[in-house]
């Protein structure tokens, strides 16, 4: 009994840290795609993820207050990451960004933090203080045992779409012509002219693919949290860490990142709560120390 | 000659400021009070801005100097405006000195995610630490002056406003000396600035030496002028946001920027926020891109154009 | 000449890049007073031999004295206060600033090490320093300008001007001429030189143009693929068979293309 609670134990914040990494994952993703192929980093990422979180949440209560089948929940978390990425995404590139390029890194991330702070608040008019809850699809997935604990179906999916995530992105960029072209910018932007590549275009797809993986983050986060203003805050400096911590600009540096940074925090929350935040924030300023670029950070071409 | 006139506008204002303070509604008195708290970080932050480097963890050295003087309030009952000060500026510099020793050699984004990890370290810690008033904070005793305990907040109005203005007394100084020009010129090119022989890494070291004393100190008045230090508005990454929004908003012009960039921001914030309080973070980030986009140099370079008009020579 | 004790010794400089190979047995040599003209063709690794004295690179074997004391090592802030100073091929000035207060930072730092750095920048007897510069280098008509507004030439002049105000007893020039206009080149040269002359100072200077070549320097050092192929007067030099075949040659290869 001793020894099965040990490895119970183990086992749980092993799945604790999973599904804590999977979201970041996703959310990360999203964040390093975005400043690999365009160089910005992006604060107003946390927007997307909030705005993801409040539009699956507020459409999956509407629905299930019609009476429709709670399976629509995940119809609806899909269907309000694309519509909250492709629309915020599109406008903010178009509408603001495009405009910044040629501008200094650093006041392009103080722009995308003005735009944040904007953002925040439309979300409070849109949506108003009061949390949203969306257990549906949770619910309907119920829960099962394994290795004598019991977890939710809905939290082990989340895994599953990180997977999906990770190995999606994976052949985007190896397997396809598209990858190709955006390896191409990612090494250079100019090369990336001189090859002929519509750079434009590839910014406003990458922001709005980003952008559409901040809000899947949120969306498919709504179901198990009670949906509240402040969301995006947390979220953008935790994906900062396992940005900074993986690499920028790197899809395996998120993915390693997050798992350092999940799982270290789920051991955290199990064991030490006291130190869930700084474990987090710490591991950043060592790596960030010591490795500047992270853990995996892709290559540069030599600009002398 | 410019600055001159600088150093006599400040001395000027400073009077005028005093005096005129003694009259004034409670109020405006603590609109200026916050106002010229936050804008000795400012003045902090502008000298990393002109250098080209901007922080996005300043928080720490900000709630570094606010608990600084919540803590000695608790633990050992001081409440000598003096001896807070000094304590938010020793502590919040001492840790920007060691620091600073790694942050020197950091740049463009490294330097901004660099200071946010480190505040956003201390904000773990204290948000989980009861013993550090965990996310409640603290409430703080009112300061007493020299022995004094005041019965309005005008005396502590004036020595934050004589305090702010002495600061920018020294740095308008510090930026005429041969480091203190070492601003625009390290943004521009760090090779050259090392080929004539200076070394840079020491240059940047001082400038946030400095800066981070100035952020001590901040937080050790705005925690005085507040009455209350709280990691969420003390120490967390949105705090450091805001000080590099006033600091852009300010602009990069003159020492005297960041206080009437500080004092806009206090009135923007306080009318935003009854005119619509869902919308005033929207107001705030609307100017914020406002000025990125139109107004590189902020309010100061606003104010210059008219000036400019009206001294023609 | 010969009998002073050099004020430069190289020994057995090597520096390798992966599998390039940049510098190699390089050795030579240099006296106080001498203009010593380095040639060769693109990437032979001239600029590398410059940014090794001057503390930028650090070579992957060999030794660099100054005076008799060791350079390796020295950071390139350390070597600008022992007294050896650079140009750069590609113009290094603050281009967001005017002439003069590029002038002035220099000066400035040139007058204030240590310490001093606290005291006041903006002097009487710093801008005295400064006119001085000013028209020695012909850069009165531009020193209100902003530097990224000026003519490629200008900026070359402010380039070196800012090299030479910390007084250094060894100046190194990379390609000064490169990107000034051939009607300009030599009227060019006859300021720097000129100014230079005056110091006393012991100078090297990258070079493509071989008409600049063969009417400043005493000396000349030919790079081919890291090492020194020729070490002679340049009259010598220009008429050698390796250096027409290495480095002319490829000069007029690269102008036609
Ligand atoms: N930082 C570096 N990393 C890798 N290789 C380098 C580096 N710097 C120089 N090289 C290589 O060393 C060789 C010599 O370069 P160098 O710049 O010294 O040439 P150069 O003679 O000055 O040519 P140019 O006339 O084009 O200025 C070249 O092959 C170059 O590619
Ligand atoms: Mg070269």
């Amino acid at each position: 009994m001793v020894g099965g609670s040990v490895v119970e134990a183990a086992l749980t914040i092993l799945l604790d840290g999973l599904q804590f990494s999977s979201y970041l994952f996703i959310v990360s993703a999203g964040l390093t795609i975005i400043f690999g192929v365009m160089k910005i980093l992006n604060v107003a990422h946390g927007s997307f993820y909030a705005w993801g979180a409040y539009t699956a949440a507020f459409f999956i209560g509407k629905f299930s207050d019609m009476g429709l089948p709670d399976a629509m929940g995940f119809l609806i978390i899909i269907a309000a990451a694309i519509i909250v990425g492709v629309i915020l995404g599109f406008i903010i590139e178009q509408g603001i960004l495009k405009y910044m390029y040629h501008r200094d890194e650093v006041l392009i991330v103080l722009a995308t933090f003005g735009l944040f702070l904007v953002l925040e608040d439309i979300i409070l008019i849109a949506f108003g203080t009061d949390p949203y809850f969306a257990y549906q699809p949770m619910a309907l997935l119920d829960a099962v045992e394994m290795g004598g604990i019991v977890r939710d179906v809905y939290g082990l999916t989340l895994i599953g779409v990180a997977a999906l995530v990770a190995v999606g992105c994976w052949w985007l960029l190896n397997k396809t012509k598209w990858g190709t072209l955006l390896k191409a910018v990612i090494f250079d932007r100019e090369v990336g002219i001189a090859m002929g590549i519509n750079v434009p275009l590839v910014y406003t797809l990458t922001f709005i693919g980003g952008a559409i993986l901040g809000g899947l983050g949120g969306a498919y986060i709504a179901p198990t949290i009670s949906v509240a203003p402040g969301l995006g805050t947390e979220v953008i400096v935790l994906s900062f860490a396992v940005v900074v911590v993986g690499g920028m600009g790197s899809i395996a540096g998120a993915a390693i990142g997050s798992l350092i940074i999940g799982i270290l925090r789920a051991i955290a929350v199990h064991e030490l709560p006291q130190v869930e935040l700084f474990v987090v924030f710490a591991v950043m300023a060592v790596v960030l120390v010591f490795r500047p670029e992270g853990l995996f950070a892709p290559a540069k071409p030599r600009k002398i | 000659m410019f600055n001159d006139k600088t150093a006599k506008f400040i001395l000027l204002a400073g009077l005028v400021l005093c005096i005129g303070g003694a009259f004034a509604p409670n109020w405006i008195v603590n609109q200026f009070m916050f106002g010229f708290a936050r804008a000795l970080a400012i003045l902090g932050l502008m000298v990393l801005w002109r250098t080209g480097l901007v922080s996005f963890g300043h928080a720490f050295y900000f709630g570094l100097g606010a608990y600084a003087v919540a803590i000695l309030d608790i633990e050992l009952g001081v409440t000598d405006v003096f001896l807070r000060l000094l304590a938010g500026a020793v502590v919040a510099g001492t840790a920007g000195f060691l620091v600073g020793f790694i942050m020197r050699n950091y740049r463009d984004i490294f330097f901004a995610m660099l200071n946010t990890a480190i505040s956003m370290v201390l904000f773990g810690i204290v948000v989980k630490t009861e013993s550090l008033g965990s996310t409640d904070g603290f409430a703080i005793s009112m300061s007493t002056i020299l022995g004094f305990a005041p019965e309005s907040k005008y005396p502590l109005f004036v020595i934050i406003t004589l305090i702010g203005l002495t600061s920018a007394l020294l740095v308008n100084f510090y930026l005429k000396t041969t480091v203190g020009k070492l601003t625009t010129a390290i943004r521009d090119n760090e090779i050259r600035v090392e080929y004539l022989g200076f070394s840079v890494a020491h240059a940047i070291h001082l400038k946030y030496t400095i800066s981070t004393i100035l952020a001590g100190g901040a937080g050790a008045l705005m925690a005085m002028s507040l009455g209350q230090v709280d990691p969420e508005s003390m120490i967390n990454w949105t705090v450091s946001g805001e000080l590099v929004f006033v600091t852009i908003l300010s602009g990069p012009g003159n020492v005297i920027a960041p206080f009437i960039g500080s004092l806009v921001f206090e009135v923007l914030r306080t009318y935003a926020f009854e005119l619509a309080p869902q919308a005033w973070q929207l107001i705030m980030g609307a100017t914020f891109l406002t000025i990125i986009f139109f107004v590189p140099g902020g309010i100061w370079s606003l104010l210059e154009k008219l000036g400019g008009k009206k001294n023609a020579k | 000449m010969q009998n002073n004790p050099p004020i430069l010794e190289v020994r057995d400089l090597l520096k390798t890049f992966g599998a390039v190979v940049a510098a190699k047995d390089i050795n030579v040599d240099i006296s106080k007073g001498e203009v010593v003209g380095i040639i060769g063709a693109n990437g032979a690794g001239k600029t590398c031999f410059v940014n090794m004295v001057t503390g930028y690179l650090a070579p992957t074997e060999g030794s660099i004295k100054f005076e008799g004391k060791e350079l390796i090592g020295l950071e390139t802030r350390k070597i600008t206060h022992a007294g050896i100073s650079r140009s750069f091929q590609v113009s290094q000035v603050f281009h967001s600033m005017t002439v003069s207060e590029n002038l002035m930072i220099a000066l400035a730092i040139a007058n204030n090490k240590g310490a001093q750095a606290l005291s006041l920048m903006d002097t009487p007897e710093l801008r005295r320093q400064l006119d001085g510069v000013l028209d020695r280098y012909k850069l009165e008509d531009h020193k209100d300008s902003t530097v990224s507004a000026l003519a490629q030439g200008v900026r070359k002049l402010l380039d070196i001007a800012m090299a030479v105000v910390s007084k250094p007893r060894i100046l190194l020039l990379d390609e000064p001429t490169s990107g000034i206009s051939v009607e300009e080149k030599f009227d060019f040269m006859d300021i720097v030189m000129g100014a230079l002359k005056e110091d006393g100072v012991t100078v090297l200077f990258v070079e493509h143009d071989m008409e600049i070549v063969a009417r400043y320097v005493n000396r000349v050092l030919a790079f081919y693929q890291g090492e020194i192929i020729a070490d002679m007067p340049p009259k010598k030099a220009l008429a050698d068979k390796k250096v027409q075949e290495f480095v002319i040659g490829k000069e007029h290869h690269k102008k036609k293309k």
